[in-house]
């Protein structure tokens, strides 16, 4: 019988993906095959139009012990017997249609990613956009969303140690809602998601299985939507309580050395769960769902193996072990079901009690076609690259811009969200949310600590996909770099509109080069990523927006450095070239805010971004520096004053900005630049270091007072900037 | 002989390793884990109850908790003297329970608040606060959503007439003022201990300021503190 179209719909597959299924299986599917096939071919798990692209990424260095693609999450080298694991994932389209729990299961959600690993997870980061928080629905969208990271994170102990929130029109009722988990792994804990062994058992650990979430995979996260009502039930609902002893009996059940495997259940649950460890294992499988607690009666075997009720996990166990690790689940209270049985012969087989329900070869079914489709390269690149710069504002305007961009909400201090996450848990967090670039974990094992920043900026990949997207890797370690830390490695989330249309194509095809550029040429590999396509409403994409999460390491702990300025008197310092002219302007905030434009040509010298980064590690190394802080948002200005204001310390310029626009030189956000302050005493070893690695070094002027000034520019209160930087988001947000 | 601590752990609760790590790592005495399933807790000198969202804090924070086996054993160790100390979640438990008075509501900005925080020592006494001068600031942070402290007036004049009130949230400077009160507990009220004064029950971590590193170490003179008492205690009965 020839499928209906809707039900091709209603999976998210084309007719021509159905004929090649049929054609490889030599059949028409049944309802349950289809199923899923329609899973694990959604892009959200078989990656159809970004697989080619990813390959772009460089994926291994010295430290990786685990390269993407192989596992949940690569895994990095730090020594003594320790590595880290870390993820980062979108919960994008959940999030528009119901912010607390699309936010709330984001966070469950990539949690059980690195759980998986065998990894304790000790840090989460997210990276939210939403649209200008003067509309109810996006004040909406935030503070559900908030709340929802919040609400999850607070109650399963795992510290959200940072993040960045930024607003523009368009995530309009689009946002996005990435979260990043950084997970710790003793060596020889190291949990594969792979059923090698046939004979093993499958267990289900965790919650009961429901509707909630059937086609959260091929459905939500895998086209466009208008009808945001609709998709209601399909966002599913956490129970952070339930996570919390679920991390704490699997990863005493991972160390106990008795699980050939481990998995979570997410995007597609149980399909792509069990089916991906079988294949990774070159096994098959049986599973009978009517062994799979329900939380509800008469459901199909469809809806068990579709569903993506949260807090789940798999495990693979030999028959004899299975006593020991129930033991283990019983002291923790919870639930443990045998499902099935790891099988040699490659076939999945799923069954209903006695009766077969599917029967299909796992390698036809993980295989999802790919897709290059080739781009078009937007027609609106050329207008915007060209657009002639408006003039230069009236230099007495300098202070109350400044105090304008600080209060802006992408701009100000996130005091009002991240005060609401607990980032203090675990007892690791030396540098804590707002107060560095990036945020520094201590080690308690090993008397070293771990750099985390997330990083991406829309505007610029919207401006020039290819330098964006490497602008995008270069300031995420920058930041990590800032604070101290040797950049170990990238992962990354990629929030683009439909693939399938040319001009989004080649945004995402650039975005990609550009960002494998300068991977490459700052030495850090990809090691996780996930891809968000079909972000757009009412047929208009996102903003190509690339997130970056980097992880840095510092080999003493107490060579950390935060952003504030430390103490009076310390010489400041701005490091890298830093042009004060049109193109500097290009997608920064104080165009868009100041001229209500977003235009220009962002460049960026990745060779040049190299040399500063090893100059700040190095700096930090030397115990040379008081503080460090990346220019980006509101440029070198708004740089110094948000050091100024987080250490409560002033500054006075010395009078030698840059030659050229003066709101270039104030606001231009020029990439690899970044003011540091030191010791008076130290200031000629600071330059002569900058010289050594061929960094251009200038002498801004001195921290100190009750006042920022800038010469012949800016002379205001820091109490005034103070107050327009920790204010600005609450004030929007109560506007 | 040093001391022996027994940490609680329910199920949900995750400030347990930090206070093994202070108490252990920092203090240098022993401690175990005390799983809620356990019913005997004679063999230590000290127990605390850590932050966390015991049983999921599902119904109230702490609701739950009370009715745990280890809750029996613990209040008969608290009603023959034996130090308790609740934290977070545990100054939640140790209300549900009985052990403290008065009970602790959403935070007023129905909000979480995790935030550096200063506290004013309203009373200097074994086993908690004898290394301290009362006025004294101390820095400790605060990480809840439920910490805004409620009593009726009579429990309120009876346990400020004990001297029951341990801590109150103050500014930088010592100031008791609104501005200083992080969730909208009544009159700023941020830890209390029962009549006998060897429960006491706080809404801040110490746990969490045991050393600079970490940005701090006044939640070390909590500690100090209970290790001075416990030696005398142990020293005066082997006297």
């Amino acid at each position: 019988m020839p499928v209906s179209q809707e039900t091709l719909d209603e999976i998210a597959l084309t007719r021509e993906e159905y004929d090649l299924i049929v054609s490889r299986i030599e059949r028409e599917p049944n309802g349950v095959e289809l199923g899923l096939f329609g899973a694990l071919w959604s892009e959200h798990c078989g990656y159809k139009h970004s697989k080619p692209l990813l390959r772009g990424f460089p994926t291994t260095g010295e430290a990786v012990r685990v390269q993407a693609g192989e596992e949940n999450a690569g895994v990095v080298d730090i020594g003594g017997g320790l590595a880290v694991v870390f993820k980062i994932e979108s919960h994008n389209h959940p999030s528009a249609v119901e912010p607390y729990q699309g936010a709330a299961t984001g966070v469950g959600g990539i949690v059980r990613d690195i759980l998986a690993m065998g990894a304790r997870p000790i840090a989460l980061l997210n990276s939210l956009r939403f649209g200008p928080l003067d509309t109810a629905r996006n004040r909406y969208l935030f503070q559900g969303v908030v709340a929802g990271i919040s609400g999850y994170g607070n109650c399963i102990g795992v510290p959200d140690v940072g993040g960045e929130t930024m607003f523009a029109p368009t995530y309009s009722g689009n946002p996005l809602v990435n979260a990043m988990c950084v997970g710790l792994l003793p060596h020889g804990a190291l949990m594969r998601a792979a059923a090698a062994n046939p004979g093993s058992l499958f267990l289900l650990a965790g919650s009961a299985t429901g509707r909630d979430g059937i086609h959260g995979a091929s459905g939500l996260a895998s086209r466009t939507f208008e009808e945001e009502r609709e998709m209601r039930p399909t966002v599913q609902v956490g129970d952070p309580f339930l996570e919390k002893v679920l991390i704490e009996a699997c990863l005493e059940a991972a160390a106990s050395g008795l699980l050939d495997g481990m998995q979570d259940l997410g995007a597609a649950g149980l399909t792509s769960s069990v089916m991906e460890c079988a294949a990774r294992g070159g096994t098959g499988v049986e599973i009978d769902v009517a062994l799979v607690p329900r939380r509800e009666d008469g459901m199909t075997p469809y809806e068990v193996m579709l569903s993506e009720s949260q807090e789940r996990m798999l495990l693979i166990v030999k028959p004899e072990n299975e006593d020991a690790v129930r033991r283990i689940f019983d002291r923790w209270d919870v639930p443990l079901t045998a499902i099935g049985t790891v099988t040699g012969d490659g076939v999945a087989r799923v069954y209903d009690g006695p009766e077969l329900a599917a029967e299909v070869n796992i390698a036809t079914l993980v295989e999802a076609p790919q897709y290059r489709p080739g781009g078009t390269r937007p027609a609106y690149l050329d207008a915007l690259h060209t657009a002639p710069m408006p003039p230069a504002t009236d230099p007495g305007e300098a202070g109350r811009i400044l105090r304008d961009l600080l209060a802006s909400p992408n701009v100000a201090s996130k005091r009002a969200v991240y005060r609401r996450y607990d980032h203090e848990v675990q007892t690791r967090t030396m540098v804590k949310p707002g107060a560095g670039d990036a945020a520094v974990l201590r080690l308690r094992e090993i008397p070293k600590a771990l750099a985390l920043a997330v990083d991406g900026n829309g505007r610029l990949v919207w401006l020039d996909p290819y330098t964006g997207g490497a602008m995008a890797v270069a300031e995420a370690c920058r930041n990590v770099a800032a604070s101290g830390a040797t950049p170990l490695a990238v992962t990354d989330c990629l929030n683009f509109g439909n693939p399938q249309k040319p001009e989004v194509y080649y945004q995402l095809d650039e975005c990609i080069r550009g960002m494998a550029d300068a991977c490459r040429a700052l030495g850090v590999p990809v090691v996780s990523g996930n891809v968000s396509l079909y972000n757009e409403t009412q047929g208009e994409a996102v903003y190509p927006t690339p997130v970056v999460g980097a992880v840095g390491l510092l080999d003493d702990a107490r060579n950390a450095l935060g952003a504030a300025f430390a103490r009076e008197s310390d010489a400041v310092l701005l490091l890298g070239a830093s042009p004060a002219d049109d193109g500097a302007l290009a997608g920064s905030e104080y165009l868009a805010l100041e001229h209500g434009t977003v235009a220009g040509r962002p460049t960026i010298d990745l060779d040049a971004e190299a040399r500063l980064q090893r100059l700040l590690v190095g700096l930090a190394r030397e115990r040379l520096l008081s503080s460090a802080h990346d220019c980006s948002d509101g440029g070198l200005a708004v740089a110094l004053a948000e050091s100024a204001v987080l250490g409560g310390v002033g500054f006075t310029g010395a009078g030698n900005l840059p030659e050229g626009r003066w709101d270039a030189a104030l606001f231009g956000e020029t990439p690899s630049r970044a003011v540091v302050s030191c010791a008076e005493t130290d200031a000629a070893r600071v330059e002569a270091a900058a010289r050594e690695a061929g960094v251009p070094c200038a002498r801004l002027g001195v921290a100190g007072g009750t006042r920022f000034t800038i010469p012949g520019l800016v002379d205001e209160s820091l109490a005034d900037l103070a107050d327009a930087f920790f204010g600005g988001l609450e004030r929007a947000l109560n506007a | 002989m040093t001391a022996s601590y027994g940490v609680i752990v329910f199920p949900g609760t995750w400030s347990d390793a930090d206070w093994r790590d202070a108490i252990e790592g920092v203090l240098g005495a022993h401690t175990e884990y005390v799983f809620h399933k356990e019913t005997d807790v004679s063999r230590f000198d000290c127990l605390v109850i850590p932050g966390g969202f015991s049983y999921g804090d599902y119904l109230r924070p702490g609701a739950i908790a009370r009715f745990s086996p280890v809750m029996r054993a613990l209040s008969e160790f608290a009603a023959a003297g034996g130090p308790v100390i609740g934290s977070c979640n545990g100054f939640q438990v140790l209300c549900e329970s009985g052990l403290l008075p008065g009970a602790l509501m959403r935070n007023a900005s129905l909000e979480f608040r995790c935030q550096p925080q200063h506290l004013k020592v309203e009373r200097v006494a074994a086993p908690f606060t004898s290394l301290m001068r009362e006025g004294e600031v101390l820095a400790i942070p605060v990480s809840h959503g439920d910490g805004n402290y409620y009593a009726d007036a009579e429990t309120l004049t009876r346990i400020e007439a004990n001297g029951q009130i341990a801590f109150r949230y103050c500014d930088e400077a010592g100031a008791v003022t609104l501005e200083a009160n992080p969730n909208g507990s009544l009159d700023n009220i941020a830890g209390v201990t029962n009549e006998a004064g060897n429960v006491l029950g706080l809404m801040p971590h110490p746990e969490r300021v045991v050393e600079e590193a970490l940005g701090g170490t006044d939640g070390l003179r909590i500690l100090l503190s209970i290790d001075e008492a416990l030696h005398e205690r142990s020293h005066s009965v082997s006297a």
